[in-house]
């Protein structure tokens, strides 16, 4: 029997490789059975600020119009809170509104919050002229407020009229969402949240009035329950028309 | 009067003119100044009305800009002596009016200090970015189609100065109209069909403006106009202003065609309320048909005094349609959900008002003070008064 076969030095060294090959085995297929739970947890505790958002992950919405109350307007109210602004006038900024509709031919009625849709394709981003408007690898429509020139062509651009433009000087702004008077601004996801690990302030506002009508999470993941619903519930992409698959998807309407 | 007491009085009259212009220039940029300094919330502009009277004033001398080139083209690239006469004014007053246009556009930015990022930072997707090179290369084009045209060195390759401009001007008009023609989800553009009628709307406002600065430079050194040119210039308006009109026809039996387009079309024709009148009184009864009737007229046509009236009325009627196409385009709500009727604190489905407001109007009066500013300086310095010495060619050569 080989193992009773003398071992000269050659061949011990042999055995040692094959038991380094074997735990390195080990210690990789450990390591693949544990990494998605490393990747989850890494995801749900946000990332380190040197690191780049990734395009695995592509964030996004479910709205179920169905749990969205008329005359709740909590996600407004926590929107402006966390981003700060306020106020309805034509010129003020609104990142969020809730929108009244009304199938004209059998008038049923629904109510939702209608915001940056987060395309994946989005007009903003083509038509600024300086890249001011640019998205993140993780699917996220941004605003770069320091080459953001005001010319407003995003506005213009917009499909879902998600944009708005700072008219006048801001006082008491929240150091996390810079905003300026000049610039163009709009939903940015709460990404000073996200990327800490929480979600838009909009979706926890409207689980603490207990509507649950705002469903955040990674629509590229599989397991994650807005890609499971997503995938099982007959949800709608606002002027799909357009082609632009947007992040934010809505359920009822 | 002796030749003596005219140049004194002439050139006392230039200055007080460059002094008025001057001064329409400086309110200009005051009012720019204060809307920089207070924020958008000065104007009547809103985050419904995103472009307001500054876009209307820009867009109108952007257009003109290229449109007045032409004149330069005609007698350049098609080699008729008449408008060779005209070529260096023609030159002349698109760099003048593309840079009055300019300045109020880039006035009207919410951050106009940012100019240097806009000329450092392209997205090549955007045909914004695309307009910023070609008004760029606008601007050099045709100062060397004006070099060629003085310096009797390189007179030889004016033609070539003068081809690629017209090409150029044509991108520069296409690329103008596709700002709106790349709006997709805009009821009243999204429209192939807004670049051509961009260029030829130039075409129109562009001859419209010449025929006006030129009828005021015969009079001021106490020149008339050759009937027979001033009849081929006003055939010509006459035809592009007829073009004008055919192309808009086409715009809104394309609109009236799509059963999605009808309320859009209704608001424009029928009850959009100041913009339904702008389009009918404005820009038809006023821009296109009291100018036609006149300028076809065989009478009124070959008087001097009612085409520069004509063309005056051209230029109002331009201002009109670029009125309706950009506010009344944004006026009118974006269809979010079709088919539904939406309401929202963001105005969603409700028609959007716009108030112009003092400091834009004023904004916008100060980009024609420059234009006109550069016109009067540059055409006293480098004597552009068009020279009809074309009397010893053939009478076979002078057609339009």
């Amino acid at each position: 029997m080989s193992n009773n076969v003398d071992k000269t030095p050659d061949s011990k060294s042999h055995d040692s490789s094959r038991r380094q090959f074997i735990g390195y085995g080990a210690a990789a297929m450990a390591g693949l059975a544990i990494a998605p739970g490393i990747t989850l947890f890494d995801l749900a505790h946000g990332r380190a600020p040197e690191e780049a958002a990734s395009s695995k992950v592509r964030w996004g919405m479910l709205i179920d119009s169905g749990k969205c109350a008329t005359g709740c307007n909590d996600c407004v109210s926590a929107c402006g809170k966390e981003n700060g602004f306020s106020g309805s006038r034509e010129t003020d900024s609104q990142w969020i509104r809730k929108v009244e509709i009304k199938d004209l031919r059998n008038g049923q009625s629904h109510s939702l919050p209608m915001m940056c849709q987060h395309c994946e394709h989005p007009p903003c981003v083509d038509v600024c002229p300086t890249g001011a408007s640019f998205k993140r690898a993780d699917g996220i429509v941004l605003v770069d407020r320091h080459i953001c020139i005001g010319c407003r062509y995003c506005m213009m651009a917009c499909p879902y009229k998600a944009r708005s433009f700072v008219h006048e000087e801001l006082q008491d702004q929240n150091p996390d969402v810079p905003r300026g008077k000049g610039c163009v601004e709009a939903c940015t996801l709460c990404v000073h949240r996200v990327d800490r690990g929480g979600q838009p302030a909009c979706a926890d506002a409207c689980s603490a009035a207990g509507h649950n009508a705002i469903l955040f999470g990674d629509l590229n993941d599989p397991n994650s329950e807005i890609s499971k619903r997503v995938a099982t519930l007959a949800t709608t992409q606002v002027r799909g028309d357009l082609g632009l698959n947007v992040g934010v998807r809505y359920q009822g309407i | 009067m002796n030749i003596d007491a005219f140049r004194k009085i002439e050139e006392r009259a230039f200055y007080a003119l460059a002094a008025l212009l001057g001064l329409v220039v400086l309110i200009g940029l005051g009012a720019a100044h204060y809307m920089e300094t207070h924020g958008h919330v000065v104007t009547g502009m809103t985050n419904q009305i995103v472009w307001g009277l500054p876009h209307v004033f820009a867009v109108f001398m952007i257009v003109a800009a290229s449109g007045v080139l032409n004149v330069a083209s005609i007698g350049s690239v098609f080699g008729k002596p008449v408008y060779k006469a005209r070529a260096p004014l023609s030159a002349l007053l698109a760099i003048a009016l593309l840079a009055g246009g300019l300045t109020v556009l880039m006035l009207d930015l919410g951050r106009p200090d940012r100019l240097i990022v806009a000329m450092t930072h392209f997205n090549f997707k955007s045909i914004f970015a695309l307009n910023v090179i070609l008004y760029t290369g606008f601007f050099a084009i045709v100062a060397a189609y004006i070099w060629t045209m003085m310096d009797r060195k390189v007179k030889g390759f004016s033609k070539y100065a003068g081809f690629s401009a017209f090409i150029w001007r044509l991108a520069l008009t296409t690329a103008t109209g596709s700002i709106f023609g790349f709006l997709v989800a805009r009821q009243a553009y999204s429209s192939a069909i807004l670049a051509p009628m961009f260029i030829i709307m130039s075409f129109s406002y562009g001859l419209a403006v010449f025929i006006v600065v030129q009828s005021f430079m015969y009079a001021w050194n106490g020149l008339t106009l050759d009937e027979a040119i001033l009849r081929r210039m006003k055939n010509l308006l006459a035809t592009f202003v007829g073009a004008v009109f055919y192309f808009t026809i086409v715009y809104h039996m394309t609109n009236l065609y799509f059963a999605k387009q009808w309320d859009f079309e209704r608001f424009i024709l029928l009850d959009g309320g100041i913009f339904t009148t702008l389009f009918w009184v404005g820009q038809i009864a006023i821009g296109t048909l009291i100018p036609l009737a006149m300028l076809l007229h065989p009478t009124l046509g070959i008087n001097s005094k009612s085409v520069l009236f004509s063309a005056l009325l051209i230029i109002l009627g331009g201002f009109a349609q670029l009125y309706v196409i950009i506010i009344g385009g944004q006026a009118f709500p974006l269809s979010i959900f079709p088919g539904m009727q939406e309401t929202s604190t963001f105005f969603d489905g409700a028609i959007h008002h716009y108030n112009p407001s003092l400091p834009e109007f004023l904004l916008g009066l100060g980009g024609i003070g420059i234009a006109l500013l550069i016109t009067t300086i540059a055409v006293r310095i480098l004597h552009f008064v068009p020279q009809d010495d074309f009397h010893h060619v053939s009478k076979d050569a002078l057609t339009d």
